[in-house]
């Protein structure tokens, strides 16, 4: 099963190779990976989508939880929750296909980000899979370029993840 | 004010560390200075990083202190990675200092720079990049509270060598406690969870305790050997474990898993429960195919590291804690419960167990003069009254000393047990011996694992270490050579070498030591002693053992922990 594990994690160097590198070691997935500041300036919030059973997430919640850096830890997946991707698309766009894929970004709320005679850019955010959604409704519109940023997550209502 | 290779070995020196072993390069000298300049601190200087790592890692064993390494960059650090990785994976506490090139080199392929840190990663419980002197002492109180505290296990902390610039000047003050706020090992076991282990383990029929190296490691020898004994149950050992129960105890089954006795092994298959204690179910016990493995047990595990707990068998009741503690608050509750245990149950138990000990599974067939390898540790046994610090290499020796020395105290069986490192037998008795002056150590090894860290025979010269080396010198890769004839129809590949050994009498010699060669049974004994009672010498005993035996028992693969070939002719 999928699953999106967020944690707060110490601002120090190495912190994020010992994350990555835990996954690699155990040959656990990672699907996606993020990572910023919050707040607190000394710690940074690090998000990751993996798949596995549930043996499999148990281990690499416990391992995630070794980890000296790594303060506190959340299953966002385990109770409501929301989840968002950012992605920019490059697309090759030419006559009618410009009002088609205008259509089409506002049917999923993107925004056209740049234009040029030649190409858009669509920015738009929501799930992972409305993200896929929107690839595949491009149809044969040719793709130049995409960057996602992978999946961010909270979870719903008074459930927070701070120290 | 200090400079910052001063401020380092105070702070070893304040953290109660009075001995490293290590090997000087271009970016530790700034630190090897600070040690010429003190008296505090001793340094043991090895013949390769690997042996300081190794020799580090039985200091730490045997005594249950840190072992401290300090090496220079690049190829000195690299050289420490198979020490750092054995003792990782027995989670020994280890303190590895290394030096790097100075700050403003790092990335810039300077000479003798790695990545210390990247190449570690896999293999520490934690390591540290020193960015700043003054953030030394406090560096060092976490590496030490990390590496000894919790599961224990290495710690790396990179030093670069402007870091320790004698020149640079910094106030210094050793930190008195220390407190990471993502770093928080349990103190205590859960109470309920205990209830309910003790509850199982009193109302089980067909019982088994199952102890592991994590009891050597959270010191709960005393408190397993009370529970054992109040309950009467029996209790089987793994690899790590020998001398967490006394060996020769009547309750004890002897070591359990691939190479485990004939009880311990039916025993497990057959139990109700099994209380596995600082044990982590690993495939040389299970046998790889756990769902044949003990199929009517209910799991009560303690480990201190919850993800050793149902990550390959899934344990009915976990508890996660120190062992120590939680094994004292078991006591505590079947001391004040009015529940007893099942006695009748439990003689029936014990008839199937005496049943199955009657097949005397480690019996030795003498081969007249021909010494066979199992006669030499009994030998070995006997000539030290079994209160040796034994060490030992990887191999079919290693096995054989498992099995025939029998171990009543934790902390004497030192051997690389997860990672299975040969080279580690030699330089693990030195640092055994450092802490012990006065113990009789002796590494059982064999004549390929001693070559693979022969060099310490000079530190071991220099340092006057009598160590006595009984070498098993079957004039091959033993292990692989028994895996060969039982899995690739005797097919011997690589796995010998007699025509190229080296004469190891003469090669102690050579290095300043006493060398002995012992090829008939009738003089093993009396031959052996000599040896021993050289009490100021180092003697290389080299024997002539029987090149065609196998480790028995030893594990059919893929089956349950009842199949077992008991011999080249036999099989349950
Ligand atoms: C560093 C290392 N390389 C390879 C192995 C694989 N291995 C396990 S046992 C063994 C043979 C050991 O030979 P020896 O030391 O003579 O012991 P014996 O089995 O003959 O008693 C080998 C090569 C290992 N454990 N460690
Ligand atoms: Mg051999």
């Amino acid at each position: 099963m999928r699953r999106i594990i967020s944690m707060l994690m110490e601002n120090e160097p190495g912190a994020l190779s010992r994350v990555v590198g835990l996954f690699s070691q155990r040959n656990y997935n990672i699907n996606s990976l993020t990572v910023a500041p919050t707040d607190d300036v000394t710690l940074s919030r690090l998000t990751v989508t993996t798949i596995g059973d549930d043996r499999k997430i148990e281990q690499i919640i416990k391992h995630l939880n070794k980890l000296v850096d790594v303060v506190k830890l959340v299953d966002l997946t385990d109770g409501s929750h929301i989840e968002r991707e950012l992605m920019l698309i490059k697309v090759k766009v030419s006559g009618a296909q410009r009002a088609e894929v205008m259509r089409l970004a506002d049917v999923f709320r993107g925004e056209i980000v740049d234009v040029t005679p030649t190409s858009y850019v669509v920015q738009l955010a929501g799930t992972s899979d409305k993200l896929d959604a929107f690839i595949s409704a491009l149809g044969d519109t040719s793709i130049l370029e995409v960057a996602r940023t992978g999946v961010s997550g909270i979870s719903r209502a008074d459930k927070v993840l701070s120290l | 004010m200090l400079s910052g290779g001063d401020m380092l070995i105070r702070a070893l020196h304040d953290e109660g560390v009075d001995l490293i072993f290590g090997y000087p390069g271009g970016t530790a000298l700034h630190i090897y200075d600070a040690i010429f300049r003190q008296d505090k601190v001793e340094h043991i200087l090895v013949r390769h990083e690997q042996g300081a790592t190794h020799a580090a890692d039985g200091y730490a064993r045997a005594t249950g202190r840190p072992g401290v390494v300090l090496v220079t960059s690049g190829p000195g650090a690299t050289n420490t990675i198979t020490g750092i990785a054995t003792a990782y994976m027995d989670s020994i506490p280890m303190v590895v200092i290394s030096g790097q090139v100075t700050r403003d080199a790092i990335g810039s392929d300077a000479f003798q720079e790695t990545d210390m840190v990247g190449v570690s990663r896999p293999v520490v419980k934690h390591s540290f990049l020193v960015q700043s002197a003054a953030d030394i002492p406090n560096i060092i109180k976490k590496a030490f509270y990390i590496a000894t505290t919790g599961r224990p296990g290495p710690v790396v902390i990179d030093f670069p060598k402007d870091v320790t610039d004698p020149a640079e000047k910094f106030p210094y003050e050793y930190p008195e406690t220390v407190k990471l706020r993502s770093y928080m090992p349990p103190q205590k076991g859960h109470t309920g969870q205990i209830k309910k282990a003790v509850e199982v383990l009193m109302s089980a029929k067909k019982p088994i305790i199952y102890a592991g190296g994590g009891v050597v490691q959270g010191e709960g020898a005393e408190e397993l050997t009370k529970l054992t004994q109040t309950l009467g149950y029996p209790i089987t050992n793994t690899l790590m474990g020998l001398g967490v129960y006394p060996a020769t105890d009547k309750q004890f089954l002897g070591m359990l898993g691939m190479h485990g006795t004939y009880e311990a092994n039916m025993a497990m298959h057959e139990s109700d429960v099994i209380l596995a204690v600082g044990a982590r179910f690993d495939d040389r016990v299970t046998n790889s195919d756990i769902s044949k493995f003990c199929p009517n047990a209910t799991i009560l595990h303690i480990d201190i590291d919850p993800a050793s707990i149902s990550k390959t068998v899934t344990a009915h009741v976990p508890i996660v804690g120190p062992v120590k503690a939680v094994l004292k608050e078991m006591n505590d509750q079947i001391n004040a419960s009015s529940d007893k245990v099942d006695a009748d149950a439990l003689k029936q138990w014990w008839e199937n167990i005496e049943h199955w000990r009657q097949r005397n599974c480690l019996a030795v067939e003498s081969a007249g003069e021909l010494i066979k390898p199992q006669q030499a540790i009994q030998a070995l046994y006997e000539v030290t009254n079994g209160d040796a610090y034994v060490t030992s290499d990887v191999g079919q020796h290693q096995m054989f000393a498992a099995q025939y020395y029998h171990f009543d105290k934790p902390r004497r069986w030192i051997n690389s047990g997860g990672l299975g490192t040969m080279g580690f037998g030699l330089p693990a008795a030195m640092g055994v011996q450092l802490a012990y002056p006065d113990a009789t150590v002796a590494c059982v090894t064999g004549e390929g694992s001693i070559q693979m860290c022969i060099q310490e025979l000079a530190t071991c010269k220099q340092c006057e270490l009598p160590i006595k080396i009984v070498n098993l010198n079957n004039e091959a890769l033993g292990m692989v050579k028994q895996w060969q004839d039982m899995q690739y129809s005797g097919r011997h590949s690589h796995s010998t070498y007699a025509d190229s050994l080296p004469d190891f009498v003469k090669l102690a010699e050579a290095y300043g030591h006493v060398g002995v060669r012992i090829e008939k049974l009738s003089e093993l004994k009396e031959k052996l002693a000599e040896a021993f009672a050289m009490k100021d010498k180092l003697v290389f005993i080299d024997i002539a053992v029987d090149q065609n035996e196998h480790v028995y028992p030893m594990a059919v693969k893929g089956g349950a922990m009842s199949e077992m070939f008991l011999s080249k002719t036999e099989r349950t």
